[in-house]
């Protein structure tokens, strides 16, 4: 789907599924289908947890040739989300940032940058602008 | 080959068994510090390991070690994941592209450099890497097996001491002091069976 839109695309990566679908659910209000969005939340078993291999499906689905940024949760969330990209490979995973930014206002504010068509680099920078 | 393929799925059952038997006492202990799963974070990666064993043991080494990190990054499902996906995925890719002088603690080193890159990680801020660089350092002594595994669970032990700085366990700050490092913890288990297998099956 995404290769038709030229926005940069959000992945949302919670321990909790309920977390990380409800900020999906936020930012879909807030930006409808224009930005490609997908989350991935708990375990391979959907517990409490993070999913390398759930990750990488993500990003795959909320692929954009303008790149995805994505939002992590606590610490196994973001060293998950490395080795996601990582097997991602390249050239595609120098595309791909992680957000140093609050999970619900970063990923909010972020698909509401990219839904304006700002690069992935202005979409991360304003993110990270809420951080203290 | 053929000893290859025994010595793996040996290494693997070892593991396997060693870890369901401290699945319990490693929750406890990620409990007093962190979110209370890595027994059973650790018990699911070494099963999904084990499911895949008969595959691995038929590999070169350096092929099944780096598929066996790539099983653990999928099944763990926590910080552990990448951390010993990373150390065992970086083995099999140094073992495969080593000079032949090149001998297994400096594999072993480089691997484990990776795995502190992973984790954003030093010595003595109370992860398994403060149980991996003793061992590496016993290695490289060429210290008898029996006291690389004795190593490992008095630097398991060394990390009670310690403050975390990296993890779930840092939020706590000074209260993650007097409580042994789960990672460390289940590191130090993997290395002594590691070794007691080593050593039953392959007596120096």
């Amino acid at each position: 789907m995404s290769e038709k839109t030229a926005n940069v695309g959000i992945v949302i990566v919670s321990h909790s599924p309920l977390v990380a679908q409800g900020i999906a659910d936020m930012v879909r209000q807030m930006v409808g289908d224009c930005v490609p969005l997908a989350w991935s939340g708990g375990n391979v078993r959907g517990e409490l947890g993070t999913d390398a291999g759930g990750i990488l499906r993500a990003i795959e689905a909320a692929w954009s040739d303008a790149g995805v940024a994505i939002f992590v949760d606590l610490g196994g969330a973001e060293t998950n989300s490395e080795m996601a990209i990582e097997m991602l490979g390249s050239p595609r995973s120098k595309f791909v940032s992680i957000c140093n930014a609050p999970l619900v206002e970063g990923a909010v504010i972020a698909a509401a940058e990219a839904s304006g068509g700002a690069s992935l680099a202005k979409v991360v920078a304003t993110a990270e602008e809420l951080s203290p | 080959m053929q000893g290859e393929s025994v010595l793996v799925a040996g290494l693997i059952e070892a593991c396997r068994v060693t870890i369901a038997a401290n699945r319990d006492h490693l929750c406890e202990l990620d409990r007093e510090i962190g979110d209370g799963d890595h027994g059973t974070n650790m018990q699911r990666g070494c099963e999904a390991v084990s499911a895949e064993e008969k595959d691995l043991a038929r590999l070169p080494l350096p092929d099944a070690l780096e598929k066996i990190g790539l099983t653990l990054v999928m099944n763990i499902g926590g910080a552990a994941g990448p951390l010993y996906g990373t150390l065992l995925m970086e083995m099999g890719r140094k073992l495969r592209n080593r000079d032949r002088e090149e001998e297994f603690p400096v594999v072993l080193k480089q691997a484990i450099d990776a795995v502190a890159r992973r984790g954003r990680a030093h010595a003595g801020d109370k992860t398994l890497l403060d149980v991996l660089y003793p061992v590496h350092d016993a290695l490289a002594q060429r210290s008898p097996l029996t006291d690389v595994a004795r190593r490992a669970e008095l630097s398991a032990d060394l990390t009670a001491p310690m403050k975390a700085m990296r993890g779930r366990a840092s939020y706590l700050g000074d209260r993650s002091i007097g409580h042994v490092d789960p990672g460390a913890s289940s590191c130090a288990l993997l290395t002594t069976a590691i070794c007691r297998y080593l050593q039953e099956n392959y007596p120096e």
